[in-house]
């Protein structure tokens, strides 16, 4: 009986190793592809002219056409965070295009799937560091916080919710991107059907839409509601007016969970 | 090391690799000749767990690919097929991301990535950015990888294509040297390197293997294997060749005034030498002068091109 017991301990604990085993195995795989990628961005000029551009265009939308200094308000939801929908629908397929059509143009696809790598770490570590270019454009924004608090005394909470839903509908528009860019090994396809596709996110919600779906199907509320429901723009503008709503939250990570699984299964596909 | 047992693949209605086995021991270098598109590369993306077979089974180190790949990948080293490498990393950064992701951290990492620069000869480029390499340089880099963790089995698509004859006989060394130790698998062209580097080949063709045997075992094969060349040198044509025991058939080659070659079918191994005793004395008994003897070992590329078709009979 207690050798028996011991046996089944054992077991247990070399359950339970393995299962810390593999968690660190895959934060190492991530980690070391998420390295690889930045180290990548950053080597060549794609990720300076990236941020360089992204910083001159949201400084264009915000003074010039967001009439920052206009509006009289200290407050950037409506001059600074109104454009990211669609700053974010050009820069963000910009930098993710390459995450996968790279790697099968060049062939290194079979190097990185044939390493004692689980595919869905090299997808996580790959989107994270897309994300994290992303996140550190955004960053370095920092500027008109400094701006708008020199000039008045803004709502800080709603500042930093501001940041938080751009940064996830960035996030959003590269797991797209991530999706597209499995699907082709050119880099130009992924990136005009990672526009596309986010276009439409953005358009799903608008009232010209939802009202041409009403027209075409009267009785069918349900699709408009459906389609509607794809749109991105009210969960984001949720975090502008400083609401962080668990559903919006929930909205961001299944579009993001849902393109990154899709990403698995084309990516396995098209080995096959 | 390697088993791959009844292997089939598919790609749509193309049938790339049907019903494949064989085994690769440690200290085994087998080569795999074939045509192109005979599934040689198929046959080692499935070993490396790249593509899926869609029936037999392949297991690495006894670990079954399709259930434990993670595990039996670490016991692999590939350098697949154009020998990609990330074109927007420099050499050394890429080979730290190859240790790294092996698992080799710290002291062991740099250790590992300084050990084969130096195998591969990549001390001159290590700073320099990988698009900027030259596809020898490139192609040893991505040789490095493939070595960079010690694998115990390494799996290699056309190792020597693209590189200058120095550089082809020094990866055959390094192959042959380091197949003392490990199980190794290599595709190849060129029938030479067979000779050069394997202790096994097997000859696959539309994807079925159709010779399996060592180098020496796949000459035999050779229409000629085994025949004597005779050159003698003699007043009046030489008869009484064709009556020596052994002899199965004797040819008659186009010889010069006063010079009479003749090949001599046989099947018998080199080992015996009755054949040449009883030429030799025929020619002290009737006077012949024998310029040259030898006996033909067969050549592979004769034995290729008589088991695979060529392209236009498909």
């Amino acid at each position: 009986m207690t050798t028996d017991s011991t046996i089944t301990s054992e077991n247990q604990t070399a359950g339970t190793d393995s299962a810390t085993e593999g968690v660190a195995l895959a934060w190492h795989n991530i980690r070391t592809v998420l390295k690889r990628e930045l180290l990548a961005s950053f080597y060549s000029p794609v990720g300076y002219v990236f941020i360089v551009i992204f910083l001159l265009m949201s400084g264009f939308f915000t003074f010039m056409v967001g009439q920052f200094f206009e509006i009289g308000e200290a407050s950037l939801s409506r001059s600074f965070f109104l454009w990211h929908p669609w700053l974010w629908l050009v820069f963000v397929p910009a930098i993710g295009m390459r995450l996968w059509a790279e790697e099968q143009r060049m062939g290194t696809i079979e190097l990185l799937l044939t390493m004692p790598v689980h595919p869905w770490h090299a997808i996580v570590g790959k989107f994270l560091a897309a994300w994290l270019v992303v996140a550190l454009a955004l960053g370095l924004t920092f500027p008109i916080v400094l701006t708008v608090g020199w000039l008045g005394s803004p709502d800080y909470g709603v500042i930093f919710t501001g940041y938080l839903g751009s940064l996830l509908l960035g996030g959003t528009y590269l797991a797209v991107t991530s999706m597209t860019s499995a699907l082709s090994r050119n880099q130009v396809v992924s990136f005009i059907i990672s526009v596309v596709l986010c276009l439409f996110l953005i358009l799903a919600g608008f009232e010209p839409v939802t009202n041409f779906v009403q027209q075409i199907f009267p009785d069918a509320s349900r699709l408009v509601d459906f389609v509607a429901g794809f749109g991105v723009v009210p969960h984001f503008d949720a975090f502008q007016r400083g609401i962080v709503d668990v559903r919006d939250l929930f909205y961001f990570a299944s579009v993001i969970g849902f393109c990154l699984f899709a990403t698995a299964v084309i990516l396995q596909a098209r080995r096959a | 090391m390697i088993e791959v047992q009844n292997v089939t693949k598919s790609f749509g209605r193309k049938t790339a690799v049907e019903n494949v086995s064989f085994v690769v021991k440690k200290g085994e270098v087998l080569g795999f000749l074939g045509p192109n598109g005979a599934g040689k590369s198929t046959t080692m993306r499935m070993i490396t767990g790249y593509l899926e077979p869609d029936a037999g089974k392949i297991t690495v180190g006894g670990m079954d690919m399709a259930q434990d790949a993670l595990h039996a990948r670490r016991l692999i080293g590939y350098l697949p097929e154009s020998a990609p490498a990330y074109s927007d990393l420099s050499v050394i950064d890429f080979l730290n991301f190859a240790a790294e992701i092996r698992g080799l951290r710290g002291a062991a990492r740099s250790k590992a990535v300084d050990r084969v620069i130096e195998m591969c000869f990549l001390g001159s480029v290590r700073h320099q950015s990988i698009d900027t390499l030259s596809k020898g340089y490139r192609h040893r880099t991505c040789f490095a990888q493939s070595v960079i963790h010690d694998p115990e089995v390494l799996v290699m698509d056309e190792p020597t294509d693209g590189l200058d004859p120095n550089q082809k006989h020094e990866v055959r060394n390094l192959i042959k040297e380091m197949g003392k130790s490990k199980a190794i698998v290599f595709s190849t062209h060129i029938l030479e390197e067979v000779e050069a580097a394997c202790t096994r080949a097997i000859i696959i063709d539309r994807g079925k293997v159709v010779a399996n045997g060592t180098p020496a075992d796949l000459k035999g094969r050779a229409r000629n294997a085994g025949s004597l060349l005779l050159t003698l040198k003699a007043t009046s044509a030489p008869n009484g060749l064709e009556k020596i025991p052994g002899v199965d058939q004797l040819e008659t080659l186009s010889g010069s005034e006063g010079e009479h070659h003749f090949r001599l079918h046989s099947r018998k191994s080199a080992k015996d030498t009755t054949i040449e005793e009883a030429i030799a004395d025929l020619a002290l008994k009737n006077s012949w002068r024998i310029i040259r003897l030898t006996r033909e070992e067969g050549r592979l590329d004769e034995v290729f091109r008589s088991i695979t078709l060529p392209d236009n009979v498909r």
